[in-house]
């Protein structure tokens, strides 16, 4: 087997062995870190060490039974639902203008809606600071949700724009001139088959929302603190295994949205 | 539809073409009119609030003023100017070193294999950043697990200083950004036509020849774009430096949060923040010039 050649050019598999070890190694890299948090949340004592020595769920427990983690828990998952629907909507609207109108100026318009994702997120984080000052949007739900809804916008502009492509728009037109409105058309002959995208757009927006840490650090003070913010917080000053226990069901949540986005992803091809 | 399509179906130059082209217009404006919505968001919350970031930096209480930018010359920014730009030249380079392999083994696989590996590496891209860098300080503290670990076998007899400074920013910041590295460089070097690796040793090319002289060169555009993705992301890197540094790494973008939010200097936090804001820009429009050229040159 290892002497087998591995490519056309008669490389042996056991004289490429050593980049099958680098590769597992990086891939080690990559995968072990964020998967040792998981036993280690299962741990009783309040050192970290692996394996732990004793099992227990007391992590668990300080999680649930502390209501700051609760109220920040509601807080997060109430922001990335909301951001997930104005996200969407907004960047689907966005997606199927530009796309279906071929306007120049289109072209122009999603450039500027892709910019949140190249500016560094601590400027977005000091310029919406800004924003929200004198409006007294700062440390509100609707002012997160508008923040997170901006950083999400391109990348539902890019998922559902990449489903569009893949729909022939003939077939819109087809149910015009047969009497559909234009709404109606995109709402009974499009949606339904650019489904697949625009639901792989809102899960990543959900994500997105979910996981974001900068904007929420210098935006949601007080009562209104992300459960992100109030984890940042608290391994700035000391490393509390409730967090290990908050990082675990953080992952199976991510696990199973991987999960689900690859399956819509394979079902659209 | 669009006046074109109006004229192919008549067959014949229509009588009202002005009017169907207005309309035609009006069509495309109502059109772009949906993507008002998002475009009002993200100018208010974006365009408007850099307009006036920029407007702060050049304007202070007495008119006019470069002050802001002067001030970036003295010897605290200039550290942490210094700073950024080593931790983004290291991290890059050692993702460079990582990915590569992981990228080339990858793009050699059978689909089934491929996508596993491609999953392991998709797999840190879906976790929470905030989570990973957790991960890191778990097993990189002073009676974390890779120094228990290491004292356990007996290779060192206290324990190493791993982070709360510039190693463990490093070593977290190259697992965070290996992913952006990787799936360019992956998507470039799967429409390499491997036929021209055989002609290169059918033409004489020994195996590490070919791979250098062949293979390489057509991964430049992908790694050209992975280089740069990561380079200009651990410029504007705040969270992980910030958590794994342990005050200790000054970056960027932890300057502008701290003038900011600490001193309340919106002209140092402005000025800062312009500069960087440039920098991204203009190394992104690099890039872009970069892709768009190679693009063209490839044969593919």
């Amino acid at each position: 087997m290892l002497r087998k050649p591995a490519t056309a050019t008669q490389v042996t598999h056991l004289q490429r062995l050593w980049l099958y070890v680098v590769c597992a190694l990086v891939i080690i890299f990559l995968v072990a870190p964020t998967l040792i948090v998981i036993p280690m949340s299962f741990s009783d004592s309040r050192y970290l060490e692996f394996p732990p020595e004793a099992w227990s769920l007391r992590w668990y427990r300080a999680y649930l039974d502390s209501s700051e983690w609760r109220q920040a828990t509601v807080v997060s998952f109430k922001v990335a639902g909301l951001t997930m629907v104005v996200a969407t909507v907004t960047g689907t609207l966005a997606a199927y203008g530009l796309h279906v109108s071929r306007a120049k100026a289109g072209k122009y318009v999603s450039v500027l809606l892709i910019l949140p994702m190249i500016i560094p997120v601590i400027l977005l984080a000091v310029g919406i600071f800004l924003a929200f000052a004198p409006v007294g949007l700062n440390s509100t739900i609707p002012g997160l949700v508008l923040a997170h809804s901006v950083l999400a916008i391109p990348l539902v502009l890019i998922t559902v724009t990449a489903g569009m492509r893949n729909f022939d728009i003939n077939q819109e037109m087809v149910a015009r001139s047969m009497g559909a409105s234009r709404p109606w058309a995109f709402l009974t002959v499009t949606l339904p088959q650019i489904r697949n995208s625009v639901m792989s757009a809102a899960l990543l927006a959900f994500i997105i929302s979910l996981d974001e840490v900068v904007i929420a650090l210098l935006i949601a003070g007080g009562d209104k603190a992300t459960l992100t913010r109030r984890m940042f917080l608290a391994l700035r000053d000391e490393i509390d295994p409730t967090i290990a226990a908050i990082s675990t069901l953080l992952i199976g949540l991510s696990v199973v949205l991987l999960a689900l986005s690859q399956f819509l992803q394979s079902k659209k091809n | 539809m669009t006046a074109q399509d109006v004229m192919v179906v008549s067959g014949t130059e229509p009588r009202n073409e002005r009017a169907l082209r207005r309309q035609a217009r009006g069509e495309q404006g109502r059109l772009v009119a949906l993507s008002v919505p998002a475009f009002f968001l993200v100018g208010a919350l974006v365009l408007v609030p850099m307009g006036w970031l920029f407007w702060l930096s050049v304007y202070g209480s007495d008119g006019f003023t470069v002050e802001n930018y002067t001030r970036l010359l003295h010897p605290a920014y200039k550290e942490t100017l210094i700073t950024t730009f080593e931790l983004a030249f290291l991290v890059t380079g050692l993702c460079v070193l990582l990915g590569f392999p992981v990228a080339y083994m990858a793009s050699q696989l059978g689909p089934r294999w491929a996508s596993l590996v491609m999953l392991c590496v998709l797999f840190p891209f879906w976790t929470s950043l905030l989570v990973r860098t957790y991960a890191w300080l778990v097993l990189l503290q002073r009676r974390g697990v890779i120094n228990s670990w290491l004292m356990d076998m007996g290779l060192i007899d206290t324990p190493l200083k791993l982070v709360h400074n510039f190693t463990g920013t490093t070593i977290g910041m190259v697992h965070i950004m290996l992913p952006f590295l990787v799936l360019p460089l992956y998507a470039s070097m799967r429409t390499i036509d491997m036929d021209l690796m055989k002609a290169a040793a059918n033409l004489g090319a020994s195996p590490v020849r070919a791979f250098w002289g062949i293979y390489v060169p057509q991964t430049l555009s992908g790694l050209g774009a992975g280089v740069i993705l990561v380079f200009v992301l651990s410029l504007g890197f705040y969270v992980t430096p910030a958590l794994l540094g342990g005050g200790r790494v000054m970056m960027w973008a932890m300057q502008i949060e701290r003038s900011m939010a600490v001193y309340g200097d919106w002209g140092a936090a402005s000025a800062l923040g312009v500069v960087l804001l440039v920098m991204t820009l203009g190394i992104l429009w690099v890039l872009r010039r970069l892709t768009g050229a190679s693009a063209g040159s490839g044969g593919h």
